[in-house]
């Protein structure tokens, strides 16, 4: 009962909070308009930020011949998926695009999952020692993960993990950061008097964590998905000690088509660009929100 | 109504013992601190122990101890000082314009803007293109003979760079494709914390005659000192364990270039493991970067503070970015 009468209440405040940056803009008297400087010096960072991509584009689209050329060319042309197959014949990019679709999906899954429910349990729940594992958790957010690479190496060989992608999800199932993000975002989002009256109601803890708790702070743990999947199929470090290059995820793949032999620089861009063009068109599209969610876990804590 | 200021009186009633469900909270918690347990303090801790044994990839499970000698191979080791030595160059190279061009960027966006969210996105773009893909990018870019950028200095008149043989180019085009990747990520780190400046200040600012260039050093930069901060501590661990941009840009060979010109610490860790065989030693070298990285960590908060002359409370210090920690 609770839940349906509190919902709106809680929905009004997360989406107040959403759009609470221009308000505040709007009041406080930003710094002025910019100038024509301000433009330009703008737009040349976007011109560097995205030429790389766009250079990928033109290079993956001619024949090596036509790039050898004494003027290379600055647009795009018509070799593209002659130069995307043969790219396929030096790498697996399909099994690398796969495996990076689940390795990515089950990683964002568990972290979404697992640092909700935890950061539930630090922001609204009282418990021994509760403090002490929190700092603990914040802590190991400054270790590297290099420094137990090798252990986790011998670990996941003796599991018979290695060159399997269960290796890569394991290790990547959950993270500090998630757990310190979300609970700073139930401790402000979802008030004290809407867990009580959950617990005075007779709801037990997962009663009050799945309708009362999840339903307000879903802006949140989309912010944490999108962060998680992108780091999650960016990753590059401990792919390329786990998986082998007949199993590789996407990033793994690139180093075959980096250490052929006789590299033809049209196909490796072609094979770059395959790889890589799902998620910068998935980027495109969920940008702001990136940004937003980046901005918003700078500013929080 | 009546229900919810009933629950009120009761819950202010309640609220200082336990609520129930704080056995339930150990369970809420448990994934977190199993997997974290089994996959990382485990694994940190055992690198210790590995560091101090003599242990090979095909049976690792016997581990001969020789007690700190894979430590005074490593310090009596040549290769380790030239990639501690490279690891610093490039660190440099990498994060000092970086965060000074991250700061610019940020100001630039905090003015009222057409289209700012056109800009932000278009800055974020080399934030999501993997590393793997950026270095295979820009080593096309980079190539000697093909690559872009020595067409582009050759219509300029001036000489081709060998990117790929000479040392200081090499670690400069390895660095570009850090920087190329973060700053973007940084300024819209640092454009978190200019918002919450108050814009009043700037207002103050403008009708005392302070030029922009004064605004930016006298109201930008003290209020975003803790943000700064923040952003130096993160991107000295990053640097400090730069390992995938030099592999790739010698095309998967983890010797940083033909004559280990830009071979990092984190670059050699992989090679003794994985390429010699010698995970005792590369383990020492895990735990010596380690404590490279907490006194590089800590010899920039010096820095930074001396100079700070109203420094602000670490608690405003902003959150951790996982993907900066883990990058």
């Amino acid at each position: 009962m609770t839940s349906t009468v509190d919902r709106p209440e809680v929905h009004g405040k997360v989406v107040a909070t959403g759009s609470e940056p221009r308000r505040r803009q709007r009041h406080r008297g930003q710094p002025m308009h910019g100038g024509p400087g301000t433009y330009l010096a703008l737009i040349v960072v976007t011109i560097v930020s995205v030429f790389p991509l766009y250079y990928t584009i033109v290079m993956a689209s001619h024949t090596n011949a036509e790039l050898a050329r004494k003027t290379p060319p600055l647009l795009p042309s018509t070799a593209l998926f002659g130069n995307i197959s043969k790219a396929f014949e030096l790498a697996p990019l399909n099994k690398g695009l796969v495996n990076s679709v689940i390795v990515s999906s089950c990683i964002t899954a568990g972290t979404v999952a697992f640092c909700t429910l935890a950061g539930f349990a630090f922001a609204k729940l009282r418990f021994r020692g509760s403090n002490v594992l929190l700092g603990l958790c914040v802590v190991t957010m400054m270790v590297p993960m290099q420094m137990g690479i090798i252990p986790l190496y011998m670990l996941m060989a003796r599991l018979g993990l290695a060159n399997h992608i269960e290796a890569v999800i394991l290790p990547t199932l959950v993270t500090a950061f998630g757990v310190f993000f979300m609970r700073q975002y139930i401790a402000s989002a979802v008030p004290d008097e809407l867990i009580e009256a959950g617990f005075v109601d007779g709801a037990n803890t997962f009663r009050i964590f799945r309708s009362i708790v999840v339903p307000a702070v879903r802006p949140a743990m989309t912010v944490l998905a999108m962060l998680t999947f992108l780091t999650a199929w960016n990753d590059f470090f401990w792919p390329i000690i786990a998986l082998s290059s007949q199993n590789p995820t996407v990033q793994v793949s690139f180093q075959s088509l980096a250490t052929g032999y006789a590299p033809e620089q049209s196909i490796i861009m072609a094979g770059t660009l395959y790889g890589t063009l799902p998620v910068l068109v998935v980027f495109a599209l969920l940008g702001r929100h990136i940004v937003g969610g980046i901005m918003q876990g700078a500013v929080k804590g | 109504m009546t229900t919810i200021s009933d629950t009120r009186a009761v819950s202010t009633r309640r609220r200082r013992r336990t609520r129930p469900g704080s056995k339930a909270a150990y369970a809420y918690i448990a994934p977190f601190f199993l997997l974290f347990a089994a996959f990382s303090l485990y694994p940190w801790l055992d690198t210790a122990w590995v560091s101090l044994h003599d242990v090979r990839l095909s049976t690792y499970h016997q581990q001969t101890w020789i007690g700190l000698d894979n430590y005074k191979n490593l310090f009596t080791n040549a290769f380790f000082w030239r990639a501690f030595k490279n690891t610093i160059t490039i660190g440099i190279i990498s994060t000092v314009p970086q965060l000074c061009m991250a700061l610019g960027i940020a100001h630039l966006l905090n003015y009222r803007l057409r289209g700012r969210t056109f800009f932000r996105v278009a800055i974020l773009m080399p934030y999501a293109t993997s590393l793997a893909a950026a270095t295979v990018i820009f080593l096309q870019l980079f190539d000697k003979d093909l690559g872009i950028i020595n067409w582009f200095l050759s219509e300029l008149h001036l000489p081709r760079v060998d990117w790929q043989g000479s040392k200081w180019p090499a670690q400069i085009a390895v660095s570009s494709i850090v920087t190329w990747r973060w700053t973007g990520y940084n300024a819209l780190i640092y454009l978190a914390g200019l918002q919450a400046i108050d814009g009043t200040l700037y207002e103050a600012a403008a009708i005392d005659g302070a030029s922009r260039w004064q605004q930016f050093r006298h109201v930008t930069i003290p209020g975003l000192r803790p943000t700064i901060l923040f952003t130096i501590v993160v991107s000295t661990i990053g640097a400090s364990q730069l390992f995938g941009e030099p592999l790739l840009y010698h095309n998967g060979i983890p010797d940083g270039g033909t004559s280990y010109q830009y071979q990092t610490l984190g670059l050699l860790m992989y090679q003794q493991g994985w390429t010699n065989d010698r995970l005792g030693l590369a383990s020492a070298t895990a735990w010596t970067m380690f404590g490279i990285i907490v006194i590089a960590v800590l010899v920039n908060l010096a820095l930074t503070r001396r100079r700070a002359h109203h420094f602000a409370a670490p608690e405003a210090a902003p959150t951790l970015q996982l993907s900066e920690v883990t990058r």
